[in-house]
């Protein structure tokens, strides 16, 4: 049989995607990837009639807020997962989840951040790591790696006057209050397809009420790397991946917590 | 009546947020308002609400905006130093037009202001916004613990009907000072609009999400010009003040705060004595009230602006009056300060130097 019939939807626009029809972000950019990404994940979950979600500021701030069509607000600059805390404490059958840039997490909003894990939020956190300020101007951000040239380390970043790499994942693996940590990317589909169970992941752990969900996000940034959208994928995968290796830091099903103690 | 108890002007100031039907709060401990956080951090998990001692006067601030964007009535509360930290946060709630309550329990400023002694440095930045952008908050300045208590049920009647942050106003004096209360519930007899706004899930609201991105949704003279209008309603039809004792006077004290409350003590003694001296009483540091200063000040002729700082309510006062009344000032050089090594501790200006004052202009 042939004609009409015969034809199967096997993919299409994510129902949750805002019909704006662009999207917002540069050519090669992996942000608009992962705001599909973030539709289809809460679809799936069916969380999208309580999901709240924070973006924080950077070239997050109004296009998830924009495209993702569930409760959402954009965030002065770093102070998401503060504003997260109480929304969630005022609607626990919420789901909370911000959206972070490197800038915005890693540099000013990193004392919020850290503390909001010390108190042992349930939260969810989507952490776009693309190694520079984007919005900005691609300035020198915590995780640009080293060598890497920006406006703000025209030479290249030199770890004896600017310190060292950001490493999230890996931090925010080691506390008590977090439930979930990974790194992921979207530069391949077999990428995409891990990169989706670690956020759904990253949400079933607050769903369950179990404690904080992490996903970092390597992303390209063609325009501030100086680089074509291929030429990302590249660096992408070399360079970027050996300074920040995927996979799973924490997976924990329960957060033990202490006995006696009074 | 209400039942009155003996509590001090921190304490009032939770009571009078539980009161007001407030079960958040967020906050963070800097003296002399620790006793805010302690009584919250104690009572509101009783009645289903929720304390969270934050890391910072910033998280607490942010705390606030994103507790208000929930929908629900949120407050935190700090001094000075923790006052000063908050600004962006503050900013960024004006803009959003954020319904919320803070409260500033003033110490001596500035920097770190002298160990934490008594002040009422603070008027030009609560009054005037220390954050950027041309904003405005309400400012209920409360002068008694019971006013602190009266106040913040004020404030969150004014936050929500005007969709503003409103500040309440305290000081060390006030804050730690003992007086009974009546803990009597106000009734403010006009509808509130409905928070359809607020995030809370969009399920909740029948599917329709909201979302904010600031400084996207109307062009900046548009935007202005709707605060511009919101806060010329709020000026024609907000302004609160109290008079005392002026009808005949000669003297026009004009004071806020704990210093209000010696000048009215001030205001007894010298009328005793047959000086003819009356006060005005700002409630409202914004709106203020401008013209009813005016009009006091040019019936009685001659005017007195006692504060506990180098001079900023006096600006206001001088403003209103346009220079054709004299306006003399008792600063904060007027304080009690013993010799010394207790010359720290020193604070307070007391009624026999505002009546010795009165004196020298009568």
């Amino acid at each position: 049989m042939k004609g009409e019939a015969a034809k199967e939807k096997i993919y299409g626009t994510p129902k949750l995607r805002v019909p704006i029809p662009f999207s917002m972000f540069c050519p090669g950019c992996h942000y608009g990837i992962i705001v599909r990404l973030l539709c289809e994940v809460i679809e799936e979950l069916g969380i999208e009639g309580r999901a709240i979600g924070l973006a924080g500021v950077g070239c997050s701030f109004g296009p998830f807020t924009m495209l993702i069509d569930v409760d959402f607000t954009a965030c002065p600059h770093g102070r998401a997962p503060a504003m997260g805390t109480a929304i969630k404490r005022i609607h626990p059958e919420a789901i909370v989840f911000t959206v972070q840039g490197d800038g915005d997490l890693g540099a000013i909003g990193l004392g919020c951040f850290m503390n909001t894990l010390l108190r042992g939020e349930k939260l969810t956190t989507i952490f776009l790591n693309n190694a520079c300020y984007g919005t900005t101007g691609g300035q020198m951000a915590p995780t640009t790696p080293w060598g890497m040239r920006t406006t703000t380390t025209p030479k290249g970043r030199d770890p004896s006057t600017t310190g060292f790499p950001l490493h999230a994942a890996e931090l925010t693996a080691t506390m008590k209050g977090v439930a979930y940590s990974a790194r992921c990317s979207v530069h391949t589909a077999a990428n995409f397809q891990r990169a989706k169970k670690a956020v759904k992941m990253a949400f079933q752990k607050q769903m369950d009420g179990i404690g904080y969900g992490f996903v970092e996000f390597l992303s390209a940034c063609p325009p501030n790397w100086g680089m074509t959208p291929v030429d990302c994928l590249k660096f992408l995968s070399e360079r970027m991946i050996a300074e920040y290796p995927l996979g799973e830091f924490k997976n924990a099903n329960a957060i033990e917590l202490p006995g006696e103690w009074m | 009546m209400g039942e009155k108890v003996l509590i001090d002007g921190n304490e009032a100031i939770g009571r009078g947020a539980i009161q007001a039907g407030c079960k958040y709060f967020f906050g963070y401990p800097i003296t002399p308002q620790n006793e805010i956080p302690e009584f919250m951090s104690r009572e509101l998990p009783q009645i289903g609400g929720v304390f969270v001692q934050t890391e910072s006067e910033t998280a607490s601030v942010y705390m606030v905006y994103g507790g208000a964007l929930a929908g629900a009535r949120v407050m935190t509360s700090t001094s000075s130093c923790g006052f000063s930290l908050m600004q962006e946060g503050i900013s960024y709630i004006a803009e959003a037009e954020m319904p919320a309550v803070i409260v500033n329990v003033m110490r001596m400023g500035p920097g770190i202001g002298t160990g934490g002694q008594h002040g009422q440095t603070d008027y030009r930045q609560v009054t005037k916004g220390g954050g950027h952008g041309a904003y405005r908050c309400i400012v209920l300045a409360s002068y008694s613990p019971q006013e602190c208590f009266d106040h913040m049920q004020l404030a969150f009647h004014l936050a929500d009907k005007y969709r503003i942050l409103v500040l309440v106003l305290s000081d060390f004096i006030i804050g730690r000072m003992a007086e009974p209360v009546e803990l009597r519930t106000l009734s403010f007899d006009e509808p509130l609009p409905q928070k359809d706004w607020a995030l809370t899930g969009k399920a909740k609201k029948g599917g329709m999400r909201r979302f904010y991105v600031s400084g996207l949704i109307m062009s900046p003279p548009a935007y202005h010009q709707h605060m511009i209008e919101k806060y010329q309603t709020i000026v024609d039809s907000e302004i609160r003040y109290e008079t005392y004792r002026d009808e005949d006077a000669e003297l026009l004290l004009v004071s806020y705060g704990s210093s209000a409350k010696m000048a009215k003590g001030a205001v007894d003694r010298a009328r005793a004595e047959g000086a003819k001296v009356g006060l005005f009483r700002p409630i409202t540091l914004w709106p203020f009230p401008e013209e009813a200063v005016r009009g006091a000040a040019y019936r009685v002729g001659k005017v007195l602006v006692v504060e506990d700082s180098p001079g900023e309510l006096v600006e206001d006062v001088k403003f209103a009056v346009q220079g054709r009344v004299p306006v003399h000032l008792l600063g904060i050089w007027g304080r009690y300060t013993p010799r010394g090594f207790m010359a720290a501790g020193s604070g307070i200006i007391y009624p026999e130097k505002i009546l010795q004052e009165m004196r020298s202009l009568l």
